[in-house]
């Protein structure tokens, strides 16, 4: 899922700064389950608005909102003067094809998360639109290594740890237990295409 | 006539060292010591925005160090650029008479000074090997012929120390590979270790025709060894430390261990990468003393 975190209040203010009738936008996906984006999140932030002296015009949490259908369905008929978004990008920009008022997102969305337990994530998928763990044990090289190596380990891995922090496992070293040696460790991989998979539906941006 | 790479093709015992590119445009310093160092050194390795700090390039300095009649080994990470600048580089050093080139990963950003920096590696040290190996063929990676190719004495690093060491050695095949001829690799201080790596390597070095030069590094202090122990893999040595500890002269004795290692390493290594971090006016003392003659 879409991991995000809130933005500082003094931030979210200044956006807010000249505008008024604030509707504020929540998330029943991802935002819900990252504790950013769910009817708590919501209350909150509307409390503390109102503190700063904001008029709240009103709230709601959609299903999801990063779906155009869903954004059109519930924000249709809500006038604002300005929509304060608790999602990601892709939620602010479907709430941006269905109104002409201004928008302001509340969270900075960080990564695509593995969930451990609620504030526990791990970033494993960059969406790289090229998969390449069928050769890896599973264990990306993309994500988990800090230089995104993918013909194997750079000279700054030490017992096992990764040069760019002492804390994290090297990703090759996790690769080479895992696959015991087997897999693509050998093979000589051609340097990666940073253009994505076109035709998916009628997805329109084909580069990263 | 570039020495260096004669040693690489033909055998011989290699002698590199390395300085480091000024933060700033003014290299006479640099210059001078590489003045200084001509007489005893086959080539001298130029660092590349070393420790991801932001230096005088490794090219510029190359060249105006090949000027001085200073065989330079340029050394290029795939840390900054992507794969149109890594090769349109390449081909800029070539033009520059620039030959002999190492290929490193590059040290990550979050261990310089721009930690915020968007760390590139498009390409990664195998896919530049191979870049740099299509060009030398008169293509560029995306099959485009070259007018004029470049001719190029490939080198790569590889960490003797680094555990597993499995994947140190499936890096050094795959480096070959791709066309790499010699090796510097991490500072030396236990000569055994360095022999049970060459072990364990050579069925993979054995038939080809590549050179590893061990690095050495000059001990100059106790508080040096300190620190040094104090970085991740570095494995210097109890009776080691216990000597620079012990000794009146701290500097003389680091000199003396530096060129013992060096007498040592001469019988088994294709040669040695000195590293004197800064020291460098002592190395035709350490060579002296390891019975290495000035050319």
């Amino acid at each position: 899922m879409i991991i995000t975190v809130q933005k500082p209040l003094p931030e979210i203010l200044d956006s807010l700064k000249d505008y008024d009738n604030v509707f504020i936008v929540g998330c029943a996906a991802c935002a819900t389950k990252c504790q950013t984006g769910g009817e708590e999140a919501v209350k909150k932030i509307s409390e503390e608005l109102k503190k700063a002296g904001k008029k709240v015009s009103g709230s709601a949490v959609l299903d999801t909102p990063c779906d155009i259908r869903v954004a059109k369905r519930d924000l249709k008929n809500v006038s604002a003067g300005v929509f304060l978004i608790l999602g990601c990008g892709a939620g602010v920009q479907s709430v941006e094809k269905v109104t002409s008022a201004p928008l302001v997102p509340a969270l900075d969305p960080v990564f695509t998360g593995t969930v451990e337990r609620i504030g526990i994530y791990h970033e494993y998928c960059a969406l790289c639109g090229s998969c390449m763990l069928a050769g890896t044990g599973g264990i990306c090289p993309i994500t988990r290594c800090a230089k995104s190596l993918i013909n194997g380990p750079c000279g700054g891995a030490v017992n096992g740890k990764c040069e760019a922090d002492p804390d994290s496992d090297c990703a090759w070293a996790l690769i080479l237990e895992k696959t015991k040696g087997k897999g693509i460790l050998k093979d000589y991989m051609p340097p990666r295409s940073f253009i994505k998979p076109k035709n998916i539906g009628r997805h329109k941006k084909t580069t990263l | 006539m570039n020495i260096f790479r004669d040693k690489i093709i033909n055998g011989g015992f290699s002698v590199t060292a390395e300085l480091f590119p000024p933060k700033g445009n003014d290299a006479s310093a640099l210059l001078k010591k590489a003045d200084f160092l001509k007489p005893f050194v086959d080539a001298i390795n130029v660092t590349d925005n070393q420790r991801a700090s932001m230096r005088l390039g490794s090219m510029a300095v190359s060249r105006l160090i090949k000027e001085m009649g200073v065989e330079p080994i340029m050394q290029m990470t795939c840390r900054d650029r992507n794969r149109i600048a890594l090769q349109s580089d390449l081909l800029s050093a070539s033009a520059l008479g620039i030959e002999n080139v190492l290929i490193l990963s590059g040290d990550h950003p979050l261990n310089g000074e721009y930690k915020d920096a968007k760390p590139v590696y498009d390409l990664d040290t195998v896919q530049l090997l191979t870049a740099a190996g299509m060009l030398i063929k008169g293509t560029d990676l995306a099959g485009k012929n070259l007018s004029g190719t470049p001719s190029f004495c490939l080198g790569a690093v590889v960490n003797p120390t680094a555990n597993p060491v499995e994947l140190q050695i499936m890096m050094l095949e795959k480096k070959i590979n791709a066309g790499a001829v010699f090796f510097q690799t991490q500072p030396i201080f236990d000569v055994s270790q360095y022999e049970d790596f060459l072990g364990k390597v050579r069925p993979v070095t054995g038939a080809q025709k590549v050179r590893i030069l061990p690095g050495v590094a000059l001990l100059k202090s106790a508080k040096f060894v300190k620190f040094l122990l104090g970085l991740p893999g570095v494995n210097i040595p109890q009776a080691t430390v216990d000597r620079i500890e012990r000794a009146p002269d701290q500097l003389a004795e680091g000199i003396k261990i530096c060129a013992e290692t060096i007498s040592r390493l001469r019988g088994i290594a294709d040669g040695v990468h000195i590293m004197a971090i800064g020291m460098e006016e002592h190395i035709p003392e350490i060579l002296r003393q390891a019975g290495i003659k000035s050319k």
